[in-house]
């Protein structure tokens, strides 16, 4: 043992690229494998998922904007990122979670993912497009649109690589999102954040809340300017309050349940395609 | 020159120089029964309420039929019908066969297009130009398309396999009876699902002449079953927990209750709603090929039509040129019966659509709002509109914001690009959007920045069965037509 005592770090919301307090002072404890008490986390409020919606909205359009080439290089930073700080993600996973080994494999999957999802952002458009021989004097073709702003409920099961699975097809396919993590491994997402500050991702493009589901998820589902709700969460409860509440703008609502987010198998295209619009052009053809 | 002198000698004049003679389609050719029962499990029953409702003719308030009204226990009966259906049959026959069944459906409607055309003119009041020439082409069209994809779907989802979802509960709406119909079932079918589907309140008729047809072609019993009811009866197809998928078709309110209600099962829905388009005319748009957009924008099937140009947005620099050519073309259109082969412009479909509409209108009046409307004579009987602009509105007003689907046009004028597409997305739907402009790169960067499904540029109101439709934002979720109009049919794994 040395004299040396360690600094603690304080774990804040991250919203609009900026790591800030919540705004109600109000926080949870978060414990580690031995029920030792890990951290304190701010509980986020209604008023703090409202300004991350402001903050995803701002971003969204420009996000989408980038090119695709653009998108996937700061995913693939994302990866270098967390390739980098493996070791970190490895000790806090085990401390919280899981054994040295799954804790080791999990990280591993994650920047993996990252890669995988990288490499999708310039060719899923041409996976979903389609050029239509319409009868008439037209020429008619169909592409993917990012949905918009999207709302993730993180699962519990897997803090890392189910969050990262679950984030990275929403932004690929130019969305921005606005994240609650998991209650139990909130500490996770927070350093992740670290993760996607130092990326490039342009601020607001995620935007990472911790605090009680119970809280958040009701108004994330009646939240007018959010268009779409994933959720990695396997609670019923909740998932009734965001299928009945998305009625009120016709949210997407995608629930991705009991999924082994370790499995390649786990990573699709088709996930980016659940956040895009299809959207179909008209121009006549003639001289 | 004063504004009028000049008014005076660029407008033409109509109607006061010689008038069309009638030029009546015959509706003797249609034999239509006194009643109609429900079509379930390939055979005509009666509901087992013993209620009917009538179906009249909006042209003429004549009654031309009655039809079932469909309760709890018909939905049971018809959802078991569907559900023996695909275990028994249509999820075991060859996909190929499947293909051939719906492909047999496109001919044979081929065949009796007129009688089709006509009929659907009589019930809805859209004149039988659209309904022969659009309509019931379209169709036809539709099955066609989709009979081809019954055995290619392996092929069109890379990466993962494709299985039909069940039994798909469908809902359609009035203002395009029969071809509604075709856009759900002919996917449906191809996909490998069966199907228990509802016609609109108003129009009913053409789809009990297509369950005649379905059982002429010998579809396996049960594989398509035709309802006709209200409200409740779509209520009971939402909440029926052995329906798969609901396909809606109709307004956001509806739509947003059926969101709601699926809520807490496993159902696939597709919602297919309302819009409020805007057609946007550039500075450099050609103006004359613009107001033919415009009034097939809004005026084409009365405005009955959820993606219609019900907004026109216009540069200021051109607005008033654009204004007076679209009103001196409007004074051209026919507003009267149907059936005439000369007829623009129907009838309203129902009286409560009418009602609506002037409820509206009236709104507009009270706003200090400025209404034109053309100098149509209108038929006595019936329920008409003569075609409207409505100018001097802001985004706000209601008329701006809201649906009308009725032959109602709201003008707004815009300065800059940036403007125009702020206006055009400044309401909660996404449906559809007009651009009219010669300069190709500005077509693809207000496309671009237009939420919504459909983009027409330098046209209108254009449809194919191969060309995906649907909207963004509250106008619905998925899409009809083309190839990502199977999705919503079909499950899939790795």
């Amino acid at each position: 043992m040395t004299n040396r005592l360690n600094v603690l770090k304080t774990c804040k919301l991250y919203i609009g690229g900026k790591f800030s307090r919540t705004e109600s002072e109000h926080y949870f404890q978060v414990f580690d494998k031995k029920k030792k008490p890990l951290a304190n986390l701010s509980r986020a409020t209604r008023k703090d998922m409202r300004n991350a919606v402001k903050a995803a909205r701002g971003a969204q359009s420009g996000w989408a904007g980038r090119s695709a080439y653009n998108r996937g290089q700061i995913l693939y930073r994302m990866a270098e990122m967390l390739e980098g700080r493996r070791d970190q993600f490895v000790a806090e996973l085990e401390r919280v979670a899981v054994s040295q080994k799954k804790a080791e494999d999990e990280t591993d999957a994650a920047i993996d993912r990252l890669v995988h999802y990288a490499g999708w952002t310039d060719k899923y458009p041409a996976l979903f497009s389609t050029v239509n021989p319409v009868a008439s004097p037209h020429f008619n073709f169909s592409i993917p649109e990012p949905t918009g702003v999207t709302g993730i409920a993180a699962p519990d099961d897997q803090p890392l690589i189910g969050l990262v699975s679950l984030v990275a097809p929403v932004i690929a396919g130019g969305n921005s999102c606005v994240i609650l993590a998991s209650e139990l491994y909130g500490s996770i997402a927070c350093t992740l954040a670290e993760i996607i500050h130092s990326s490039d991702v342009p601020g607001g493009v995620v935007n990472i809340l911790t605090g009680f589901r119970g809280e958040i998820i009701p108004h994330m589902a009646k939240h007018m300017d959010i268009n779409a709700i994933l959720s990695g969460a396997d609670d019923l409860s909740a998932k009734k309050i965001i299928q009945e509440n998305a009625h009120l703008n016709v949210k997407r609502v995608h629930f991705y349940e009991k999924t082994d987010w370790m499995k390649e198998a786990s990573s699709s295209p088709y996930h980016i395609l659940d956040f895009q619009e299809i959207k179909t052009t008209w121009h006549p053809v003639g001289i | 020159m004063t504004e009028k002198d000049l008014a005076q000698r660029t407008s033409l004049r109509f109607n006061d120089l010689w008038s069309y003679d009638s030029a009546p389609e015959s509706s003797d050719y249609v034999q239509l029964k006194e009643r109609y029962d429900l079509f379930i499990d390939g055979a005509f029953q009666p509901p087992e309420n013993g209620k009917y409702f009538k179906s009249i003719n909006p042209a003429t308030e004549e009654v031309l039929s009655e039809v079932a009204d469909a309760g709890k226990a018909d939905v049971d009966k018809a959802v078991k019908a569907a559900r023996k259906a695909y275990n028994g049959t249509w999820s075991r026959i060859p996909a190929k066969e499947r293909g051939k069944y719906i492909y047999r459906i496109s001919r044979m409607i081929q065949e009796r297009a007129r009688e089709f055309a006509i009929l659907e003119s009589m019930d809805s009041g859209k004149p039988i130009r659209e309904s022969r020439d659009i309509d019931i082409p379209q169709v036809v069209a539709h099955f066609f398309y989709y009979a081809g994809w019954a055995d290619k779907l392996d092929y069109a989802f890379p990466g993962v396999k494709p299985k039909a979802v069940g039994v798909a509960g469908q809902i359609i709406p009035w203002n395009f009876p029969l071809l509604m119909a075709a856009w759900k079932i002919a996917p449906a079918l191809a996909a490998g699902n069966t199907v228990v589907i509802k016609s609109a309140e108003s129009t009913p008729l053409s789809l009990y002449k297509l369950a005649e047809l379905l059982r002429d072609a010998e579809l396996p019993p049960g594989v398509v079953n035709i309802i006709s009811g209200a409200g409740n009866t779509g209520a009971e197809i939402v909440q029926h927990p052995d329906i798969d998928k609901i396909a809606f078709t109709g307004s956001t309110e509806v739509g947003k209750l059926i969101q709601k209600s699926v809520a807490g099962t496993d159902k696939k829905y597709t919602l297919e709603l309302g819009g409020k388009a805007a057609n946007i005319v550039f500075e450099d748009a050609p103006v004359d090929q613009a107001v033919e957009g415009i009034v097939n924008g809004i005026f084409f099937n009365q405005g009955h039509v959820c993606c219609a140009g019900s907004r026109l947005l216009v540069h200021e620099a051109i607005s008033e040129e654009l204004v007076r050519k679209l009103k001196m073309r409007m004074e051209t259109l026919i507003v009267g019966d149907p059936l005439d082969k000369n007829t623009d412009i129907g009838a309203i479909n129902s009286r409560p659509q009418l009602e609506k509409i002037q409820r509206y209108l009236a709104e507009s009046v009270e706003e200090g709002q400025d209404i034109y409307q053309t100098k149509c004579t209108l038929p006595e009987k019936g329920y008409w509109c003569c075609p409207t602009l409505v100018d001097n509105v802001s985004q706000s007003h209601r008329v701006v914001q809201e649906e009308v689907f009725g032959p109602v046009l709201t003008i707004q004028t815009f300065r800059t690009p940036a403007e125009a597409i702020s206006l055009a997305n400044n309401t909660p739907y996404g449906l559809s959007g007009g651009i009219w402009t010669d300069k190709g790169s500005k077509i693809f960067k207000v496309g671009k920045d237009i939420r919504a499904g459909v983009i027409w540029s330098n046209t209108f109101n254009k449809f194919d069965p191969t060309s995906p439709f649907g909207g963004y934002k509250e106008s619905g979720v998925g899409r009809e037509g083309g190839l990502h109009g199977l999705l919503p049919y079909l499950e899939l794994s790795k």
